[in-house]
């Protein structure tokens, strides 16, 4: 090092000083568990300790690659992801551009209050007003299809052909309202004078959309489009968790709750810790690619 | 200066107005269905399938949970971790925050490469798990503040918050002989209020709604916070869950009695609510991914 920087380093002794805390919190809980991803080449046992537990090379991975299992809950994990992708993504973009042309400001204002809350409210909340709304046992839907429609009651929240309708529906209750937020955020910023002057060209509202709102978001859509790709491994712990039982579970299996039901029910922690491994780095080429993606075509990348 | 609208025009308005009304009703029907529900008596939901509206509103399934040993017991830990956690969150944030805001401070680079590393991959739920329960945490309530003590979404964007504060009137303090760290409290952090308000909502819910951490760390249900004795009070009585021991005090919740928890836990959200609404534009800035 040279004398400069040492220098440097003795005048900011108080700014580090101050780090270390924070030094501590990422050594410990963000590096500390990469470290312990080591334990998914080891047979670990609790009693042998981490280190003193034997290597096992890949074989967690082989069973994994091997097991039926796998390629069904990769295709659940990506199916209920795509799926999400592909129903949710527009709807907030539409919304904006509903709320972009709605001109009674406290109408605007009401909506934009009340398709925000939903958003603050928890999984386990979300997940249980579904629940007692489409429960079989007195839902207020299935008590309209008996007594209206005189139909049998659907299995909403049961039925393996019902879960993954119902995960996206809650998805896009939960969260496309706050999804608009950045959208408007993008559209606040676009010159009202050009609508003016649109208009007095004859533009029609539609041709005005076309022309200056959808330009206007389009940067905005593609860097939310690519962020959604680069996640597409995470279909959401929370709520496959709640939404998961006994009968659908050949559906509502992913990866996450697979780790979580191997590791910490059945107690096969480095099987787990090998499956957390494969999502992570899947996950890690996704982020990057689609980072590399996003700067090619001119857009802002997510890092 | 009003133009005249067409006919096109005219139907194009009414349109807009119409989805987003029916847009409306979906989001707050639900919400609805939930608060009247939990009004209703027993004998009424038995008596009519459609109640909306109970014509005869009772709180007598509030006055049995807030009888109840587990339901209040399970609030009042989630406040303590609320608050106890979010002003852990922004103590960390903020110390961790202010020293890399420095441009010229050496091995600042290192230490942001070191953070958005974080971002794109971790160790994962069961790594996680060993390292806490390594340390002692697991079944405290430590385990629920210390291991997420920092986000490093939230600590890049309150680093370039304080980038934003101008460099002379940092210097002017440190020629008066202010300390960094009195910098920082008397100086940098009065100039961010707005953004530590925006961070602290962000943080707070997501201690409110924290669901995966418990189920992992908490073993022992006297613990719990209210989210997962929510899950168990909601979900497990009736869909047939095999997973945790049923909690005592909770015989045959009726639907009533389900919708009341879900609004009781849900009412400090939504009291806040108001008061969080004027930093949503500044949500977007949290909400925006690029630091």
């Amino acid at each position: 090092m040279s004398g400069k920087t040492w220098r440097a380093v003795k005048r900011n002794k108080s700014l580090y000083f101050m780090l270390i805390p924070g030094i501590l919190f990422y050594v410990i809980f963000k590096y500390g568990p990469m470290v312990g991803l080591i334990a998914a080449f080891k047979e670990y046992q609790p009693f042998l300790g981490f280190f003193g537990s034997p290597w096992v090379g890949f074989k967690h991975f082989q069973r994994l690659f091997g097991s039926g299992s796998f390629l069904r809950i990769m295709k659940n994990t990506l199916v209920i992801s795509g799926l999400n992708l592909f129903f949710y993504f527009p709807v907030p973009v539409i919304i904006a551009l509903l709320l972009n042309e709605v001109r009674v400001n406290w109408f605007k204002r009401l909506v934009q209050t009340v398709i925000y809350i939903p958003h603050f409210l928890s999984w386990v909340v979300v997940v249980g007003i579904c629940y007692s709304l489409f429960t079989t046992d007195g839902g207020i839907i299935n008590n309209f299809i008996m007594n209206v429609f005189r139909r049998d009651a659907v299995d909403f929240m049961g039925a393996e052909a019902w879960l993954r309708p119902m995960v996206v529906f809650q998805n896009i209750w939960k969260e496309s309202g706050w999804g608009t937020i950045i959208f408007l955020a993008a559209l606040a910023g676009v010159d009202i004078e050009m609508y003016e002057a649109a208009k007095l060209d004859g533009a029609s509202r539609f041709q005005q959309i076309w022309y200056i709102t959808l330009p206007a978001i389009k940067a905005t859509v593609i860097t939310m489009l690519i962020i959604r790709m680069g996640s597409i491994m995470e279909a959401g712990f929370d709520q496959m968790f709640l939404m998961q039982n006994a009968t659908n579970r050949q559906v509502s299996q992913i990866i996450d709750t697979y780790v979580y039901q191997m590791g910490m029910k059945n107690g096969q922690l480095s099987f787990a810790t090998a499956v957390g491994l494969f999502k992570s780095a899947i996950g890690l080429v996704l982020v990057l690619v689609s980072d590399r993606f996003a700067k090619k075509i001119g857009e802002e990348g997510i890092l | 200066m009003k133009a005249k609208k067409t006919s096109g025009e005219k139907i194009f308005e009414t349109a807009v107005y119409i989805i987003l009304g029916i847009m409306l009703i979906l989001v707050l029907f639900p919400l609805m269905y939930v608060v009247a529900g939990s009004l209703t008596s027993a004998k009424e939901l038995a008596a009519n399938r459609f109640v909306i509206f109970p014509k005869e509103p009772t709180l007598d399934v509030y006055k049995y949970i807030l009888k109840t040993k587990t339901f209040p017991r399970s609030m009042f830990i989630s406040v303590c971790i609320t608050v106890a956690g979010t002003f852990v969150n922004l103590v960390m944030t903020c110390l961790t925050a202010y020293p890399l805001s420095k441009r010229n401070l050496p091995g600042r680079s290192f230490f942001m490469l070191g953070v958005t590393i974080t971002l794109v991959f971790s160790g994962g739920m069961i790594p996680t798990y060993l390292v806490v329960n390594g340390i002692g945490l697991v079944d405290t309530y430590g385990a629920l503040i210390i291991p997420v003590a920092i986000n490093s979404f939230n600590l890049i964007l309150v680093k370039n918050f304080f980038q934003e504060i101008p460099e002379s009137l940092i210097e002017a303090a440190k020629i008066d002989g202010s300390s960094e760290i009195n910098t920082l409290a008397k100086i940098v952090l009065p100039l961010s209020k707005p953004a530590l308000a925006t961070f602290t909502m962000f943080y707070a819910v997501t201690h409110w709604n924290r669901f995966l951490e418990p189920l992992l760390y908490l073993n022992d249900s006297k613990k719990w916070t209210v989210q997962v004795l929510l899950r168990q009070i909601v979900m497990l009585s009736s869909s047939g869950g095999d997973d945790e021991a049923s909690m005592p005090g909770f015989v045959l919740p009726v639907l009533s009695l389900k919708l009341a928890v879900v609004v009781v836990s849900s009412l400090p959200l939504i009291a806040a609510y108001p008061f969080m609404q004027k930093y949503f534009d500044k949500g977007v800035m949290a909400g925006s991914v690029k630091g």
